[in-house]
């Protein structure tokens, strides 16, 4: 009866304690997202994916 | 992406010998400028070409084969008032005497190669740190250094570019920061984060685990779902209770109060529960009904960055004119000018005040004050007014108003544009929303009534459940996801709206105004062809001798004319002895021993008795009449099916600031008394004015001369060559190229206000489930959970699904054009 008890406790610590857990991750996620909308992330959906497929030969002749 | 290609018409060489320009690719006029043993049609198409070619960014080149475009309209600006510190003051967007910062709008941009040129400008220009563009906005965004280079160094690159910004008077009045409202993604991320955790502490309550007995547990997923809920009404769902007690301070119940009543029935009751530790509350639907409704305002809010809806000839005219001061020009801008200012105009260029002719040829282009196309010369001494464009050498010119308070620009006091733009509000939310709350107010007093003499706690119970569950969020759902896939899919068709309301708006005018010029009439190219034997290479030269000096549209048109199907003509070693214009008649001139008459039939020396021709211009050499040119300003496509249309919903109008020369095009189309000719801006606006008194208007314009009727109608719509053009303020932009689509446009925003009534009566359908619950008082948490996001997203499936369908239908099916004015005529009738 006793073992069953502790057992009980240990698993709300633990329940608890992920719980605790999950949220600071959620928190940090939320926190991540703000940054991006703040740093303009969020701004130009267009033109980064263009972009990226230039080729960056800055000092090379072309053709 | 892109609303227009640069390259508007390709037309095929009519002669072997004829070159493209390596640089545009347009046919080379017949005497080609040469750079490296490559052709160019113009010296700018040449200088982008030699500053691409010296920097090694021929690169431009392959990115995208449409990149280039012809500099051959382009006008030569000078910059000198851009080395004024209170203009740089104006401009950039951040400087501390080292490096400075500033954007530019670039109305050029269009395709992957512009941005991949713009960004290497550094490549081009020492002192450049950096440039960044923003493609939707078509805004590019520069880092510099001042020690190294100048802001009238960029801006004078970017124009010999072809990427002229467009700097106009408007960046000298405020400055136009980019307006992105990133607190509503601030909103909507909070939202998304709490409904999460508050599902994922929910939980135990889904799958019945009776956590009841572990006070510890219940409290705290309780109060921490209380903490995380929080934001989410007073932050993310602030909108809506603040649009209610707006509402209701008006005494108007719009679609925000009961959604509001829900909210804080959600709210209260789920408090109660937690601290009474009598359940586990709904704080999961309250986060999901204020996340899907943020979802479907995002869905609404679709912003097409590259047009603006609110402009005014601040964004016409220029920021600088040229001052003349004791015989010295200085640049200078408007704000600057005090009456009694003498400035010189150059060609093309805009008067930007109110002003008396001091010296110089006066020929004045109207068209953005009037709509009148021809240029009008004005004798010394007399006044010219504001948003005039000289034709032809530089004016001297005195001003006598300052520029707010002329003419044209007076327009812009008129009270009508100091009204707030949400006016034209959704009357169908708030008809909605007028029923909706007093049917929920009355059902939950019903079911409190009911219920109170019998169990008190039950009447609670069931009288916040039906509050809860009667929040109209599939209600509001329907609207934004409707009408926010019909904007999507009306600007695939190249018709852009300002905002959802102009849905509605549109879909119940019945009275039609249009403009003539530019809006009926395009502006583009002279339906143009001549009436006789093949011209010699004399005869050529010599036209183009006698028309060249002439501004009228007309010669203008015969000289392209010659430009595109001769060769440049041989002068045969004659002169010019003499050149005269004769108004309203044509010109003559002098040439060596020849007599040269270009003009009307009556200017003609011998009679031309053939009446059916009357209307050309003739030429005549030594008396002798020698063919005719047929000009038409031409009518746009497909204007007899549209008016056919209009007629259907109402009475329609022509309205033109014009002289009545072309009257006779136009009667075929419309009642002899709906013509009105020379109407002014100020006219056209009390027109407008006068008969919404009757009934709902739609304007169709296209200049700054028709910006009161377009602010003034129910409906202003702007019809543009090209949608990167500045146009005058209104509720929706409509492509030339789209102009024959209007009624398939107009009926599509008809059919998605059926489709919104659908939407009503299938979120109806699931409030009436729900109610059927929430009456008996047991409405468990689950099935508020379950039942609330499945309507939602049933609702935002419908909307996204059905108007699809109706768009492929309306523009993409194969149905025959007969059919579908057969459907038009049934829905309007």
């Amino acid at each position: 009866m006793s073992t069953l008890r502790t057992n009980t406790d240990n698993f709300m610590t633990i329940i608890v304690l992920l719980i605790i857990i999950s949220l600071i991750i959620a928190l940090g996620f939320l926190a991540a997202f703000f940054w991006a909308v703040r740093t303009g992330q969020f701004d130009d959906d267009y033109t980064p994916s263009v972009r990226i497929l230039f080729e960056d030969n800055d000092k090379q002749k072309t053709n | 992406m892109t609303v227009t290609t640069a390259q508007q018409h390709k037309h095929k060489p009519l002669h072997k010998d004829t070159h493209t320009c390596y640089h545009c690719g347009e046919d080379c006029p017949p005497s080609p400028v040469l750079s490296q043993e490559k052709h160019f049609c113009c010296e700018g198409c040449k200088t982008v070409f030699e500053i691409l070619n010296t920097n090694d960014l021929c690169q431009f080149y392959q990115i995208d084969e449409q990149a280039a475009f012809s500099l051959r309209n382009q006008s030569s600006t000078s910059y000198g008032y851009l080395d004024d510190p209170k203009v740089q003051d104006k401009l950039l967007d951040f400087t501390d005497g080292k490096s400075s910062r500033v954007h530019f709008l670039l109305p050029q941009i269009h395709c992957a190669s512009c941005i991949w040129l713009l960004e290497k400008l550094y490549q081009i220009l020492p002192g450049v740190y950096s440039s960044k563009v923003h493609f939707s906005q078509k805004k590019i965004h520069i880092h510099y250094d001042e020690e190294e280079t100048n802001l009238r160094a960029i801006v004078e690159l970017l124009a010999n570019l072809g990427y002229a910004p467009a700097i106009n008077l408007n960046n000298l009045e405020e400055q136009d920061k980019p307006k992105i409202d990133r607190g509503f993604y601030y909103k909507l991320g909070y939202a998304g984060f709490a409904f999460g955790n508050i599902m994922l502490l929910s939980f135990p309550e889904y799958l019945g685990l009776n956590l009841h007995q572990d006070q510890f547990f219940f409290k705290l997923f309780g109060y921490l779902n209380i903490l995380l809920v929080l934001p989410v009404i007073f932050f993310s769902g602030i909108d809506y209770l603040r649009s209610a007690w707006v509402g209701l301070k008006h005494q108007e119940l719009n679609i925000d109060v009961p959604i509001s009543i829900g909210i804080l029935a959600l709210f209260g009751r789920s408090v109660f529960e937690i601290i009474s530790h009598t359940g586990a509350g709904y704080l999961d639907s309250l986060s999901g009904l204020v996340l899907f409704l943020l979802i479907g305002k995002w869905f609404q809010q679709k912003t097409y960055h590259q047009i603006a809806f609110d402009r005014d000839y601040r964004s016409y005219f220029p920021i600088a004119a040229n001052l003349s001061k004791n015989g010295i020009i200085k640049t200078i801008t408007l704000d600057q000018l005090v009456v009694g200012d003498l400035i010189v105009v150059k060609n093309q260029e805009l008067i930007p005040a109110d002003a008396i002719i001091k010296s110089g040829v006066a020929k004045i282009d109207y068209s953005f004050v009037t709509g009148e196309s021809d240029p009008i010369a004005i004798p010394l001494g007399e006044k010219v007014f504001a948003g005039g464009r000289q034709v032809g050498t530089d004016i001297e010119l005195t001003l006598v108003k300052k520029v707010s308070h002329s003419y044209l620009t007076q327009l812009w006091n008129d009270k009508i544009f100091d009204k707030k733009q949400d006016t034209k509000a959704s009357t169908l939310a708030l008809k909605v929303g007028k029923y909706f709350t007093i049917f929920i107010l009355s059902v939950a007093l019903a079911t409190l009534f009911y219920w109170l003499p019998k169990d008190t706690s039950i009447a609670f119970n069931a009288f916040t459940a039906v509050l809860i569950i009667a929040c109209p969020c599939a209600v509001a759902l329907a609207i934004p996801f409707i009408f926010g896939n019909v904007l999507t899919i009306l600007a695939k068709q190249q018709f852009f709206l300002k905002n959802t309301n102009v849905i509605e708006a549109l879909s119940s005018v019945d009275a039609v105004v249009m403009d003539k010029t530019g809006t009926l009439t395009t502006r583009k190219k002279n339906n143009i062809a001549f009436l006789g034997k093949t011209l010699n290479s004399l005869e050529v030269w010599m036209l183009k001798e006698a028309c060249g000096p002439s501004n009228h549209p007309k010669s203008q048109a015969i000289l392209q004319y010659l430009e595109d199907h001769y060769e440049a003509g041989d002068q045969y070693g004659l002169k010019v002895r003499g050149w005269q214009e004769v108004i309203g008649k044509g010109v003559e001139t002098d040439i060596g021993h020849h007599k040269v008459k270009v003009g009307a039939a009556h200017f003609m020396d011998s009679a031309i008795n053939d009446k059916q021709k009357q209307e050309g211009v003739y030429i005549q050499f030594n008396g002798q009449i020698r063919g005719q040119f047929l000009i038409q300003q031409p009518i746009r496509d497909g204007l007899a099916p549209l008016i056919d249309y209009f007629k259907q919903l109402g009475p329609i109008h022509l309205l033109s600031g014009d002289n009545e020369r072309e009257r006779s095009y136009f009667t075929p189309y419309f009642e002899e008394n709906n013509l009105h000719f020379r109407q002014s801006p100020k006219d056209k606006l009390q027109f407008i004015k006068e008969l919404q008194k009757e009934d709902k208007v739609l304007m169709l314009g296209d200049g700054l001369n028709d910006a009161g009727a377009l602010q003034q109608s129910d409906v202003g719509i702007v019809i543009t060559e090209n949608t990167n053009n500045f146009t005058p303020a209104s509720d929706a932009i409509l492509a030339a190229q789209s102009f024959k689509q209007l009624p398939d446009l107009i009926q599509f925003t008809k059919k998605s206000i059926r489709l919104v009534y659908g939407a009503y009566a299938f979120a109806l359908l699931y409030n009436f489930i729900g109610l059927s619950f929430a009456v008996q008082g047991e409405l468990s948490p689950i099935v508020a959970a379950i039942l609330m996001p499945l309507s939602s997203i049933s609702i935002a499936l419908y909307g996204t699904l059905s108007t699809q369908f109706m768009g492929w239908r309306i523009f993409d099916s194969p149905a025959t054009e007969a059919t579908r004015i057969k459907n038009r005529a049934s829905v309007v009738t």
